[in-house]
Formats: C-alpha cells, structure tokens, sequence
C-alpha cells in the first residue's frame, strides 16, 4: 500500500541514478583532496620542524596513533551503515582493566588477552542488541556503554596500575618491528585495513553494508538482513577495541581504568576526515588510512614545534568541522544548482 | 587539588622508605650566596613535561624550572598534554629525544605507564628527573617537596598550637583512595598520640571536589557540633571549607581549620580571620631545584649515587638520599612552609 500510493516512481528514478553513482566518485574525489592534505601537511611538518624528517618519527607516529587508526576500522564500517558506536575508548580501558586483573591474578598472560577480546564481544554484542534488536538509537546507546564499560573498568581495577608483563611484549612499546620503523600496532592495523578494504569494496557484505547506509528500508525490502549486519559489525567493534585495549596496555607496560579516556573523539574524527559520510552509505578504507597518517603526521610536527596542546585540539576539531561541511556543503550545492537547473527550462 | 592526589605513589614509597632516614634533614645551608653552581654546562635543554599545561600549580612549578635554566645558561621546554593522562605526556618524551634534549624534568600522570618512553629517552642519553608526582621506572632521581612525615606531624603540631591542644577535630580529606593523602593522615594519627586530649571524630571524603567538599563539610558540622578543628590535606578542601566559614561566622568562631593550600587561595580567609595558618611547599622552588638537579646530572657534576652533593643556586645545597625500594635515589625540597598574615601576601602561587 505504501510503496504504491506515493509519488514513489518518480522520486526513484531522480533520486537513485545520482545516488548509485555518489559513494564512488564522491570518495575517490575525498581521498584525492586527502592526499593534497597530506602532501601539504608534509611540506608544512619538514619546514616547521627539523625534527621530522628523522626515522624515529615514523615509529613514534605509529605508535602515538596505532590503537585509534585499529579502532577506526570497524568504526568506519559502523558509521557506513549509518549507525556510530562511541563506546569504543571505553572498551579499550576495560579490555585493558580485564586483561591486567586477570593477570595480577595469575592468569597466563595469553589466556588474560583471550579473556578480554571475549568480553570484547560481549560488550559489542551489548551494543549491537540494543539498537538492532530494541531499535534504540545508536547515539545514545552507545554514550551509554561508553559510561557503563569505564565504569566496570573504575570497578575492577579502581586507582591501582598493573604492570609486570613480560618483555617480550611490553617492547612492542619501545621497539619497532625489526627491520623497518612500523610500530606492530600500526602494522596490525594495516594488515587489518587491508581486510576491511576487500571486505567493503569487493563482496556483497560490503556492497550490502553501502545500501543499508544509502538507504536501510530499501536495502532491508532488497534482502538484506540489516538488523544481523548491524549487530555483528557492534561485536567486530567489541572484539577490535579490546585487542587496541591489550596492545594500549602493552605499550604502556601498565593497566589502567582510565586507559585511552577520551580517545574517541579522535577516532571518530579520522573516520570523518577520511571521507566516511556521517549519514551513512560513503566512504573509504583508503580515506581513514589517509585521515590517519595525516592526523598523526600533523600532531608529531605540532608536538616537534611546541605547539600547546590546546592549540593542537584546535586543530584536530577544525579538521573534524572542516571534514563534516565539506562534503555536505558540496551536496548542498549540488542541490541547489539542480534546483535552478530545473528553473531555467521552464 | 589534582597534583596532591597524584603525588600519591612515590608518596607512600617514601613513608615506607624512609621512616628510618626522616629524620636526618638533607638540606645544608652551606650556601656561598652565589646562584650558580659549579660544574654545570651552559646551553643545556631541559624538558619539562607537567601533567597538563593548564594547571595552575604545575606552571608555578614550571616557572621555577625556567628560573633555575636561565641563570644557568640554558632553556626550558614546557611541553605536555591537556589531559592528565599518561598517554598524552608520552609524545613530549619523543620530542624531547627528537630534539637531543639533555634532561627530561617529568610530573608522572602515572607511575608505571610513562617507563618504557622515559627508558627510551634514558637509553638515548637524557637524564630523567621527577618532581611533584614520581615514576616508578629505574634511573631517575626524584625530587620530593617535602617528607611524607613531616608534613602529616607538622599539619597536627599547626592545629594543636591553634585550639591549645585539647578538643575534637576531623579531617577533611580528598578522595579515599589518594595515597599521599592517606599517608599523610596515617603520621596525623601517629602524631595525634602526643596529644592526649586531642581526639580525631571522624575523617570524610571531598574527593577534591569543591560541592562534594562542601556537602562533607556540612554534614561534619551538623554531626559534631563540638567539633574544634579541621585539617583539610588538601589545597580543594581547605579552600572550600574557608569560604564556607568565612560565610558562617558563627561557625568559624568555633572551628579552627589548617591544613595544605595555596596561598593566592587563601590569602583572603587568612586575612578576614577565619584561617590563623595553614602551609605548603613552596611549587616555584620545587621547580627550580629540580631544574638545578636536572642540569647537575646532565653535566655530570651530580649522580644518582646516594650521598652526591649538588647546588642548586638560592636553595642552597642539597644531598642525594639512598633508594628504598620502590623509590629510586631522591631529594627532598625540605620542611613546608607554615603561612600566616605576616608573610601569606610575599607569594603568588
């Protein structure tokens, strides 16, 4: 009845035909202004600073920004869809918390890391049963698991620090992997943005995961099960956080509650920045990968020049605008030279 | 007050560490009155990296770093983050490996989080000192503001004077869980058993929130309406509690409050009467002293071995004490500074 009575044919047709064309061209157009970013960002770094041009910079680069570009992945794919999840900073302190009490209890320290990927999902799944299966908004679910999961993180290890992990570990904060300047986290997430490149661009979960963005009744009345996608991207966010939580508390050699407070900002903000659209249905892998070599480029030459980190959130927030009415102005634009298009004819 | 709190785990260290040492002093006055050291290198850098560049107490401290670096012929970098986090001090460590500093001068926002960085720098070549808040990483030597003892015995002598040695009194403490807070009201009880008459009521939570400090506060007042004195141990709650007595006259006339604040908070309740003395560390000179250590031990004039001697400019000379696990070798600034109506307007930290 409803999909019949309403101007619907028309509205398809002039709607659609854009629309199919948009995710790509639009990202392709994003991630080659991200590269004039990043190239000017580069030019900016190597003037401003003497500092950056020397190989521990790339370390320390990938180390400053491996947990959040990791966590940013399958924020990317969530956002896709049109949902957000900001809980994600928070699971990493409690992955963190589970992984360094299990640990002070004696726990083998492989089992402690398999303990907290497990209450990874659990968390995610948490998160994914709220809006999927009570179809609450993901806004708010997920402010709410971002208290509740620092919270339980407050209440398992309360103000002590857990440190005593075995060095073969904890060097992965100290050390790069062998033979190159990549921190192993920054490692793990490309090997990680890899996979979610293919996963997005090349099959049908990934052409399913556009459509729920674009358009989620159309895509639902089209077969695909949103509510199931929905739901196990929130787990892979669980699942992937907690793993950012073991290699944050690796790196610092130390488990704390408080671990990565507020880091969710800037994950959200290399999602957008590299072209994710925040209403869902655009973007690309290519773009965070981008987004995230840019902000830890800029904040590396900023920290090298002394800038005070007020002014540095300055910028990160300007950037994050910058990346939200970009593109969004665009599309006003466009819609409002089609409108006089239209005018002019008639 | 944020940076009390986080003094915390060194803190305890030392109560541990040193109730057999204490009572030695490690400041001599053997000053020749000129405010340079010897020994020391000209154009050295030296990084500060407080636990955010905002706080108030922590720019004092700073200041008093870029005092010590400039008659010493070399300069300060400030550089931090604006959360008290660890992770965000992290990226002043690389920067300062980056630029060849010859010191890093760290307030740990933790005490374990910041070693495997600060090992980098170490291993790079930089000395690493730590004031206001210790690191427990190995090769650094802390600058202590003053000995966890000596502050919580002299806080009870300072209310004891005050109130004639007789009556109820209470403690006004920051959160539950702050160590240095709580050792610090562990010598208070110790002490309190040379004051027989003396009797502590009740301690209470402000959690260094100044409505939740309030509230606490009430509830005490209400809860024994005999009380005498308060001690507040920390900057938050004493100023709290002087406003609100300030505002409560009647109140004010019975309770005698003392405790640790800061004199630019406290200078208007000392001089409309409802605070007679309160005290503190001086954070410019801890500052200085730690920036005179940082160039000491970059020029190789002072080691981290137990008994080194180095100067440090207007302070004087100052001796490295032994190590006692878990805190490394250190120095401490010496006693605090007790403030009353004659000398509370002379600072403006």
């Amino acid at each position: 009845m409803m999909s019949d009575t309403q101007t619907a044919p028309p509205a398809v047709t002039s709607v659609d035909t854009p629309r199919r064309e948009l995710p790509w061209r639009a990202a392709l157009r994003w991630d080659s202004g991200l590269v004039i970013v990043l190239i000017a960002t580069l030019i900016f770094a190597g003037t401003q600073s003497s500092d950056f041009f020397t190989q521990s910079t790339m370390f320390y680069i990938g180390l400053n920004m491996g947990e959040i570009a990791i966590m940013a992945l399958p924020l990317t794919l969530i956002v896709m869809t049109g949902e957000i999840d900001l809980s994600v900073a928070s699971m990493l302190g409690l992955a963190g918390s589970i992984m360094g009490y299990l640990f002070e209890h004696h726990w083998n320290i492989y089992l402690a890391m398999l303990a907290a990927l497990v209450v990874g999902a659990v968390g995610g799944a948490l998160n994914g049963a709220l809006i999927t299966r009570l179809g609450l908004p993901s806004i708010a679910v997920t402010i709410g698991t971002l208290t509740l999961f620092r919270g339980l993180a407050e209440v398992i290890l309360g103000n002590s620090t857990v440190g005593g992990y075995p060095l073969s570990l904890t060097k992965i904060g100290v050390t790069p992997i062998q033979g190159t300047q990549l921190s192993y986290s920054i490692a793990i997430f490309l090997g990680l943005a890899v996979v979610c490149a293919i996963v997005l661009h090349a099959t049908p979960l990934g052409r399913a995961i556009f459509a729920i963005g674009l358009q989620s009744e159309a895509a639902h009345f089209a077969g695909i099960r949103v509510g199931r996608i929905k739901f196990w991207l929130y787990v892979l966010s669980g699942v992937v956080c907690a793993l950012a939580g073991i290699l944050f508390t690796l790196k610092n050699a130390s488990a704390r509650f408080d671990a990565g407070t507020g880091l969710e900002l800037n994950v959200v903000a290399i999602v957008l920045l590299g072209g994710v659209s925040i209403f869902g249905g655009r973007g690309s892998i290519v773009g965070v990968v981008l987004s995230v070599i840019i902000v830890g480029c800029l904040q590396q030459a900023l920290t090298q020049m002394h800038v005070d980190p007020q002014v540095q959130n300055i910028v990160l927030g300007g950037l994050l605008l910058v990346s939200v009415i970009v593109p969004n102005g665009g599309e006003a634009i466009r819609r409002i030279r089609a409108r006089t298009r239209r005018r002019v004819p008639a | 007050m944020v940076q009390l709190r986080r003094v915390a785990v060194l803190a305890t260290a030392l109560t541990v560490g040193l109730t057999a040492a204490c009572s030695s002093t490690t400041k001599k006055s053997s000053d020749t009155g000129s405010p340079t050291a010897t020994g020391v290198k000209k154009g050295l850098t030296v990084y500060f990296i407080p636990k955010d560049t905002q706080n108030p107490y922590e720019v004092i401290a700073d200041n008093g770093g870029k005092t010590a670096l400039s008659e010493l012929g070399g300069k300060v970098v400030v550089s931090s983050g604006t959360a008290d986090t660890a992770a965000a001090q992290i990226p002043s460590i690389q920067a300062a490996i980056q630029a060849h500093a010859d010191a890093i001068v760290i307030a740990g926002n933790d005490p374990s989080s910041l070693c495997p960085s600060l090992g980098q720098a170490y291993n790079a070549g930089i000395k690493i000192v730590s004031f206001d808040s210790d690191v427990q990483c190995p090769n650094h030597l802390f600058i202590n503001q003053a000995d966890t003892k000596q502050i919580g015995t002299s806080e009870v002598d300072l209310l004891a004077k005050q109130i004639g040695s007789a009556g109820d009194i209470a403690i006004l403490s920051a959160a539950a869980t702050a160590t240095n807070q709580n050792s610090w009201i562990g010598y208070m009880k110790e002490q309190l058993k040379n004051y027989p008459n003396m009797h502590l009521v009740k301690t209470v939570y402000g959690n260094d929130d100044p409505a939740t400090s309030l509230t606490v506060l009430q509830g005490l007042l209400s809860a024994y309406p005999n009380l005498k004195g308060i001690i507040s141990p920390t900057t938050v709650g004493i100023s709290t509690a002087a406003q609100y007595l300030s505002t409560h006259k009647d109140i004010a006339k019975k309770v005698t409050l003392t405790g640790l604040g800061l004199p630019s908070q406290m200078k208007p309740y000392i001089h409309d009467g409802t605070v007679k003395a309160f005290e503190l560390w001086n954070p410019n000179n801890l500052g200085y002293l730690a920036g005179y250590a940082a160039a000491a031990l970059a020029s190789g004039s002072a080691s981290l071995t137990p008994g080194t001697k180095f100067k440090a400019g207007k302070l004087g000379e100052y001796t490295v004490l032994p190590a006692a696990a878990p805190t490394g070798p250190s120095v401490v600034l010496g006693p605090p500074t007790v403030f009353d109506s004659s000398n509370v307007d002379q600072f403006n930290f």
